[in-house]
């Protein structure tokens, strides 16, 4: 068994969804409503839902950009929310985020070699003299040309954006990154080469990433183990084999056979669900997933599922499965 | 909508020295004849202002008796006053002081109003009310009148002509500064919530260089523009100040106090060389600002950016 | 074969960029049958949303159509005067756009907004125009109608106002509807309603569509004929089943590599290396020549033109054209 390095559990985060003085209680956004999971050393964590799901949220709750509501976030071990100021610099350096908009995630008055090394200096790992230096290996590394150094980032594409935004991460050599869909933005032809790279790097370097999207063809592309959620919660974790070749839960199913596949002779059996995805201020009752789900029942109103084990690491919250 | 955007597509692969910010901004700002026609301008009266009194035959406050109110002749360009002093050199030297008074406290409003207003926004909290509520309550009272009322008391006390320069200025950027806090104060509030910002975070950045090397990099070309309309405002009210006898005192002139010929009906009729050229002084100077103001925030426009 | 209902040919459209002027729809010629659905598919910045921008005449100030025909109905749209343009839009051609939420006026309600145009378009009285948006929007699948006409737009979710966005498309009976990417913005389960919805719309309305989208998976579900862009040109058309079977073009056999499918697990994506290249000062070379894993040196110099080959697939590629145009 490798070990675990990020453990997350039951986390909850809500935000207050009516501002001002006359707060109602209870009226609150539940972004995430107890989720619990674990990375491994190496693993390349897959969170797929849709918008409203959540997963962004938890991207950022776990490094520790926003507080928590509720539940316990480790990190090698220590918990994220207890670490003191000095640790949290630690952690800094340890793990990095990868923004979805490559465009507005990098400083425009930042010349891209300030950009990519002044954490780099400020976190004491090389000197001054030395940064230029490092900063060229981590550009090659990312696919970057060295020239790329002196320019402003408002002369580059968005692919190139993300290269820089990537090269600014794995400049301070963190163990964990969260990619927040980092090619949500970018066109297909791009979006390989991206993919690619986190590939690549990955793999030379050892990194564990939380990757979170909502293009399930990337996730299976990409990741080891996949998390599905919906509406604030897990409801299915599987090795990717394992989620794409028996799909347990009625949302994942239908999630699936939702995506468009690039061939017109493909023929299959496709899920559309009904409806829309509820508010997460007002969430359903019960499980959540029961309003657009086809196979709901009084219970599914009554009870929300447990999110049990159906065998060998494949976790559910369905009532029929 | 995918419009193309030409400086996102660039495809990078010659090796060009990159254009910074400021020169793109400048390429803008020359197409723009308006706002060069006013940077000319100001240019010209720089020069004149400051380096013109050299080539004055006429020393300032030299007065002249027998040559008392005459009108613009080859020796004396815009004619003498009423000591028989040379109205284009008082002009000029009133320039200087008018333009210095402008600038000095635009500079002294920027620097407090930016650093207020950075803190404000960065901290928020206690410290946020205590600056806002201070500049809400500066805001609140009218301009002139809080002018007016310093500038009596400053009579009152007797300061002497050459300090009064320096009290004004100071003056000036203490009404000036709440303005420029809060536009700060909002712009990095807005700042704050941007990725970038956000990707300081993760980077585990100190708070002072996401100040200084990230949000106030992000604020200048705002700063600039409203600093530069500042000191459009900065001369208006020195000028108004001088006029009603409580800026710039005489003898030290200003464009304001040379203005003060137009209260004397008899100055006003007939010598009217007294008092339309630091008017003029005064109008095209500060339309030229203002325009300059205006062409660069469209230079600046992050619209065009990107 | 059915009647030809658009037919465009060399469009050109530019926009007077202050780095020079961008051949955004540079020579773009296609055409749609009655009943069709065509899909252009290209990526950011290749022309494709502003080739149907260019056929409504709403391109953005700084941009121009200066050359081409736009032959809709028996007429040259581009020789049509503003107002009988402003007739055509919503009347005989309806449009769908990327971005529901800004397409609708955050201040009217969703019913006032739908009755207008029907109003307008078919002279009804403001009670028929009532009863027809109230048909519309049931048709459409959209519960509730009589709640949903008294709401505002920021009160629907993106899917929802998709919907009444098509249901404004539809309600005059266009011959032809324009669909910008209409199910970008929305997430996979909506996406798949929506695509559901327009091509049940199709079938009973027998309407031609023009599809926009930069996603392979879209256009292999909806298309009939695809026309592929890069760079302001089409670089690549043919019918469906064959483009997909039998991609000709470098750049499109790598489009289709490029992308991850579900089921398929490779270990590495194919890539087309490069960036998309500036629209500003292109060279007469092949534009894609940079990117080209088959560049020859005519590639270089010389521009391909879209040649016929097999099956009705067209291709504008020097690989193809041994000898004959040497």
């Amino acid at each position: 068994m490798s070990e675990a390095l990020l453990e997350v559990q039951n986390l909850k985060k809500y935000y207050s969804a009516s501002k001002g003085m006359f707060k109602k209680f209870g009226d609150s956004v539940k972004a995430v409503d107890g989720v619990s999971f674990t990375i491994e050393k190496g693993e390349v964590f897959g969170l797929v839902g849709e918008s409203g799901s959540g997963k962004s949220t938890i991207g950022k709750t776990i490094l520790r950009l926003h507080e928590k509501t509720d539940g316990d976030v480790k990190f090698k071990g220590k918990d994220v929310f207890s670490l003191s100021k000095k640790e949290l610099r630690q952690l800094r350096v340890q793990t990095q985020l990868v923004f979805q908009d490559p465009f507005s995630s990098l400083n425009p008055r930042l010349r891209v070699g300030d950009a990519i090394g002044e954490a780099m200096v400020e976190h004491g790992l090389v000197s001054k003299k030395e940064v230029r230096e490092r900063v060229l290996e981590v550009m090659e590394k990312c696919g970057l040309s060295p020239f790329h150094i002196d320019r402003y980032p408002h002369e580059f594409s968005g692919g190139q954006r993300q290269r820089i935004v990537i090269a600014r991460a794995m400049a301070l050599n963190p163990e964990f990154i969260v990619m927040d869909e980092p090619v949500a933005a970018l066109d297909v032809s791009i979006q390989a080469q991206i993919i690619n790279l986190f590939s690549d790097l990955q793999r030379e370097n050892g990194l564990s990433y939380l990757f979170i999207s909502h293009d399930l063809s990337v996730v299976e592309h990409l990741c080891t183990k996949i998390a599905i959620m919906y509406l604030g919660n897990i409801v299915e974790l599987a090795p990717k084999e394992e989620l794409f070749d028996h799909p347990l839960h009625p949302y994942t199913k239908a999630l699936l056979s939702a995506i468009p596949i690039p061939d017109p002779t493909a023929k299959r059996e496709r899920i559309i669900l009904t409806g829309d995805i509820p508010s997460p201020i007002n969430p359903p009752s019960g499980c959540k997933f029961r309003t657009r789900c086809p196979m709901a029942t009084d219970l599914c109103a009554e009870k929300a599922p447990d999110y049990r084990d159906a065998g060998g690491g494949h976790f559910v919250a369905c009532h029929y499965v | 909508m995918d419009t193309p955007n030409p400086i996102v597509n660039k495809q990078v692969k010659t090796v060009v020295k990159s254009p910074s910010i400021w020169k793109q901004t400048f390429r803008r700002l020359k197409k723009n004849k308006l706002a060069m026609i006013s940077l000319f301008f100001l240019l010209f009266m720089f020069l004149l202002s400051f380096i013109g009194p050299y080539f004055s035959p006429y020393i300032l406050d030299r007065t002249n008796v027998a040559n008392m109110n005459q009108p613009p002749s080859a020796a004396h360009w815009l004619g003498t006053d009423n000591y028989g002093r040379d109205v284009l050199t008082r002009l000029m030297m009133a320039g200087q002081i008018s333009l210095t008074i402008g600038i000095a406290a635009m500079v002294l409003s920027v620097m407090i109003g930016s650093l207020l207003g950075a803190i404000s926004g960065f901290y928020r909290g206690v410290v946020d009310m205590v600056i806002m509520r201070i500049a809400d309550i500066l805001m609140s009272i009218p301009g002139l009148p809080l002018l007016l009322i310093l500038a009596a008391i400053l009579s009152e006390w007797k300061v002497p002509a050459e300090y009064r320069l320096y009290i004004i200025m100071i003056m000036l950027s203490f009404v000036g500064w709440p303005g420029l806090a809060r536009l700060v104060r909002g712009q990095i509030l807005s700042l704050k919530e941007q990725p970038f910002m956000q990707a300081t975070e993760v980077l585990g950045l100190s708070d002072r260089r996401k100040i200084l090397h990230h949000l106030i990099p992000n604020t200048v070309p705002l700063l600039l523009v409203v600093a530069t309309l500042n000191v459009a405002g900065s001369i208006l009210s020195e000028s108004a100040l001088s006029f009603l006898g409580l800026g710039v005192v005489p003898p030290t002139p200003s464009w304001g106090n040379m203005m003060d010929a137009a209260n004397n009906f008899m100055d006003f009729r007939k010598r009217p060389w007294l008092w339309i050229p630091p008017g003029t002084a005064i109008f095209l100077t500060v339309v030229s600002i203002n325009l300059l103001g205006d062409g660069l925030r469209d230079a600046l426009d992050p619209k065009m950016r990107r | 074969m059915n009647e030809m209902l658009l037919q465009v040919n060399h469009l050109q459209t530019n926009f007077y960029t202050e780095s020079g002027v961008v051949k955004a729809v540079n020579d773009v010629s296609f055409a749609i049958r009655e009943g069709e659905t065509v899909c252009i598919v290209g990526e950011s910045g290749c022309g494709k949303s502003i080739t149907a921008l260019s056929l409504m005449q709403l391109i953005p100030e700084n941009g121009k159509v200066e050359g081409g025909e736009i032959n809709f109905a028996g007429k040259n749209l581009l020789d049509l005067s503003k107002k009988d343009i402003r007739r055509l839009r919503g009347n005989e051609i309806g449009m769908i756009f990327q971005e529901p939420m800004t397409s609708l006026n955050p201040v009217f309600t969703i019913g006032e907004q739908m009755i207008e145009p029907i109003q307008e378009h078919l002279l009804l009285s403001k009670k028929a125009a009532y009863k027809k948006a109230m048909e519309l929007i049931t048709m459409l699948g959209i519960p509730n109608a009589e709640k949903i006409v008294n709401l505002y737009p920021h009160e629907l979710s993106g899917g929802m106002l998709q919907r009444i966005m098509i249901a404004i498309a539809l309600s005059c009976n266009p011959k032809l509807i324009i669909a910008d990417e209409p199910t970008t913005a929305l997430d996979v389960t909506i996406q798949a309603q929506i695509l559901d919805l327009l091509r049940d719309i199709k079938k009973e309305f027998n309407t031609s569509m023009l599809l926009i989208t930069h996603d392979l998976g879209v256009v292999a579900e909806m298309a009939d004929y695809v026309v592929v862009m890069y760079a302001g040109k089409v670089v690549e058309e043919g019918p469906v089943l064959e483009l997909f079977k039998n991609p000709q073009h470098p750049y499109t056999k790598g489009l289709l590599k490029a992308k991850p499918v579900i089921g398929e697990r490779k270990d590495r994506l194919y890539t087309i290396a490069g960036q998309v290249p500036n629209l500003v000062d292109l060279s007469e070379a092949c534009y894609f020549a940079d990117r080209c894993e088959h560049a020859m040196d005519i590639c270089r110099v010389k521009q391909p033109v879209l040649t016929e080959m097999a099956k009705g697939q067209k291709t504008a590629c020097w690989l193809y054209e041994d000898g004959e145009n040497q």
